[in-house]
């Protein structure tokens, strides 16, 4: 198993290569870089662009300036971001969290509520609860995260409701205590996280009830049932233990979806995140850091994918990895 | 044979009513968006400086409490979003009203619209946006974005996932291995924010057919990946199947037994996974014209109408502005039931077992 880990981590490191070459040379075709806005603005002098062209080493060849980045990034300098003015790690940090809270949140509201879901439908399958489960599944699988969230956004005014729509802080938050900046970000949070959520919980739901109806009609099922246990019993204990494994597979395929959900949801509700500063990162050119923003959401993506492996030879003794 | 599997199909789907209702909406909202100058009251570009953000234009049918033909009353500004209802004459909605100047499919100039009334009255069903623009009119031209781009981007796309695809599963070895580290790479990042990076790479400044165009070939390059890799593995099992070791002794050549023996035997999952990929396309592009990096202002898209909702304050006071994100919604959702149902249809199998 260890072994396995160090090799599974150690495979990461070519495709983030690859990756980091396709970004590069991507954000290159795009016109224009960001000296050009600068240029634009008269009181920056011609010469002070020439400077920090020559700083930033965009007058070298493009496979000198990937070498230089590749080479500063091996030792963790992933550039200067040049809206920021500051290292493209210390942008990163905070946003890497922010995602990482929104993403989790959703992530554990969408489990639980989406299995309880998923068993009551499977074994109430037809009736009038579960069709009522399944076109909410459908709404909630179609509704855009955008648009969804606008919504939310326009209820909570219409009602009257005081509640933060947009941002991560509201504008007091400096002077909170500790326990206030924690309920304050927990309230901000609540439209992205219930609009990523929503969306999980659908997906979630159907693969549950999917999983749970298979798993039922196994022979086992009928063993369990005919010499006597309760219908709880076979149903929590013997039937939902194996329809969740194809689960976790599940929810590895749905790290990617999940981070881009989370993308484009902050970008809507202002939560910053790592995707919206990719997407400002993308607008105003800053190179290094829209790199780093490709980099980082590939990283997680990766290690995501990782630990639904691991989990699955965890609750799946028939899978050994060597 | 083919016969007989279309009737066994057509058994299984007209038993899936949720189905059958959004092949009915699919199919209407084709027909509409493609005769959008005729259904249309206005020019999606034609804009009305006095109404700014007008209500949806309050349609009477009684006169003296009887019932009578449908007409509307001429609105006047009198503060900025706010109009004022002159009852002094009665404008009669006429029917394909000669209107302002449009090219039917872009051929045939003509001023012919379903409905209209007369100037100075105005006729604006879904109301107008920031732009005085009639919301219905963009909404049908918008539309054609959403409906013609997802068909098209899953057709370039399960073009190249079946022709990658088949080549990784059919030949194998270093080619296999070259194409399928590929597709690892590119799934291995986010699609949206592969999205972002590609997308700023369109210039502002080029033709609107261009970057529709473009746009297609960026959630194609997307997309493709994850087809390869299905079709690889579907590929693999079946060329190890007797019929192709036959076909191969009497001496077909490799792309004879790729495209007439081995992919057909794919199109079952093709088409279902073709229904339920086209409402992602449709809701990336939606989003990315949503955030002003796909298709852009004065050309509609039902993304971009949506963007001019995402104040607090317009959002509010003018309601109207999320229709076009309810026909996102709409649109999204019938491709997603139809998908269902064909699947359902196209593997009885799966079906009976449960």
């Amino acid at each position: 198993m260890f072994s396995y880990i160090i090799r599974r981590l150690l495979q990461i490191i070519p495709i983030l290569l690859a990756i980091s070459l396709i970004g590069f040379f991507v954000m290159q075709l795009a016109p224009g870089d960001y000296l050009d806005t600068l240029k634009m603005n008269p009181n920056i002098s011609d010469e002070l662009v020439q400077k920090l062209k020559e700083d930033y080493g965009l007058d070298q060849p493009l496979w000198k300036q990937y070498l230089n980045w590749l080479w500063r990034a091996l030792h963790f300098d992933f550039g200067q971001s040049f809206k920021w003015n500051v290292p493209v790690s210390h942008v990163i940090g905070t946003r890497l969290l922010n995602t990482l809270i929104l993403s989790l949140t959703a992530l554990i509201i969408g489990w639980m509520i989406a299995i309880p879901i998923g068993i009551y439908s499977a074994t109430h399958k037809y009736q009038l609860s579960d069709n009522l489960a399944a076109v909410f599944a459908f709404m909630g699988l179609s509704i855009p995260n955008f648009f969804f969230a606008l919504l939310l956004q326009f209820m909570l005014i219409k009602s009257g409701v005081d509640w933060p729509i947009n941002g991560m802080t509201s504008m007091d938050y400096k002077w909170l205590s500790w326990s206030g900046k924690i309920i304050d970000i927990a309230k901000h949070l609540v439209i992205p996280a219930v609009v990523l959520g929503t969306a999980y919980i659908a997906g979630i739901m159907r693969q549950m009830r999917g999983q749970m109806l298979d798993v039922l009609e196994e022979d086992y099922i009928t063993t369990a049932r005919s010499k006597g246990l309760s219908e709880s019993k076979v149903v929590y204990k013997h039937a939902f233990k194996n329809a969740v494994n194809p689960l976790i597979t599940i929810f590895g395929f749905s790290i990617s979806s999940l981070l881009s959900g989370a993308a484009i949801t902050e970008i809507v509700t202002g939560w910053p995140g790592l995707g919206k500063m990719m997407l400002e990162a993308v607008m105003s050119r800053d190179l290094y850091l829209a790199q780093a923003g490709l980099m980082m959401s590939s990283f997680l993506l990766l290690i995501g994918n990782l630990i639904a492996d691991i989990l699955l030879a965890v609750v799946d003794p028939r899978i050994r990895y060597d | 044979m083919e016969e007989e599997r279309l009737i066994n199909f057509w058994r299984y789907f007209k038993r899936h009513q949720a189905a059958l209702i959004s092949a009915v909406i699919i199919i209407f909202l084709y027909l509409i968006v493609i005769f959008a100058g005729f259904l249309g009251p206005y020019g999606a570009n034609q804009t009305f400086k006095q109404h700014f953000f007008h209500p949806p234009t309050k349609i009477h049918f009684l006169e003296n409490g009887n019932l009578t033909w449908l007409y509307v009353y001429q609105t006047k500004k009198v503060a900025w979003g706010e109009f004022k209802v002159l009852k002094d004459k009665k404008y009669r909605i006429k029917l394909f009203y000669q209107g302002s100047k449009y090219k039917f499919w872009g051929l045939i100039p003509t001023r012919i619209h379903l409905l209209g009334v007369e100037k100075p009255a105005h006729l604006f069903l879904l109301g107008t946006d920031n732009y005085g623009r009639d919301l219905l009119t963009r909404l049908l031209y918008g539309g054609r974005v959403s409906m013609f781009l997802g068909f098209i981007g899953i057709l370039i796309t399960s073009f190249f996932g079946l022709l990658i695809g088949g080549i990784a599963g059919y030949y194998g070895g270093w080619i296999d291995n070259l194409l399928m580290r590929l597709v690892e790479i590119i799934l291995s990042i986010p699609s949206f924010y592969l999205l972002l990076a590609l997308a700023a790479v369109l210039p502002i400044e080029m033709s609107s057919t261009i970057r529709f165009l473009l746009i297609i070939v960026i959630l194609s390059f997307i997309g493709w990946a994850g087809m390869a890799r299905v079709i690889r593995g579907m590929v693999l099992s079946i060329k190890e199947q007797d019929y192709i070791t036959a076909a191969k002794a009497i001496g077909a050549s490799d792309l004879r037994i790729i495209t007439k023996h081995i992919l057909p035997k794919t199109s079952t999952y093709v088409i279902v996974r073709a229904t339920l990929a086209i409402p992602s396309y449709i809701i990336m592009e939606s989003a990315l014209s949503f955030i002003g990096l796909g298709i852009q202002q004065p050309e509609a898209s039902w993304g971009n109408m949506l963007s001019t909702a995402q104040s607090v304050t317009k959002m509010t006071s003018f309601p109207w502005l999320l229709l076009p994100g309810l026909l996102i919604f709409i649109t999204v959702l019938s491709f997603n039931l139809l998908g269902d149902g064909l699947r359902d249809a196209l593997d009885p199998k799966a079906k009976q077992i449960k």
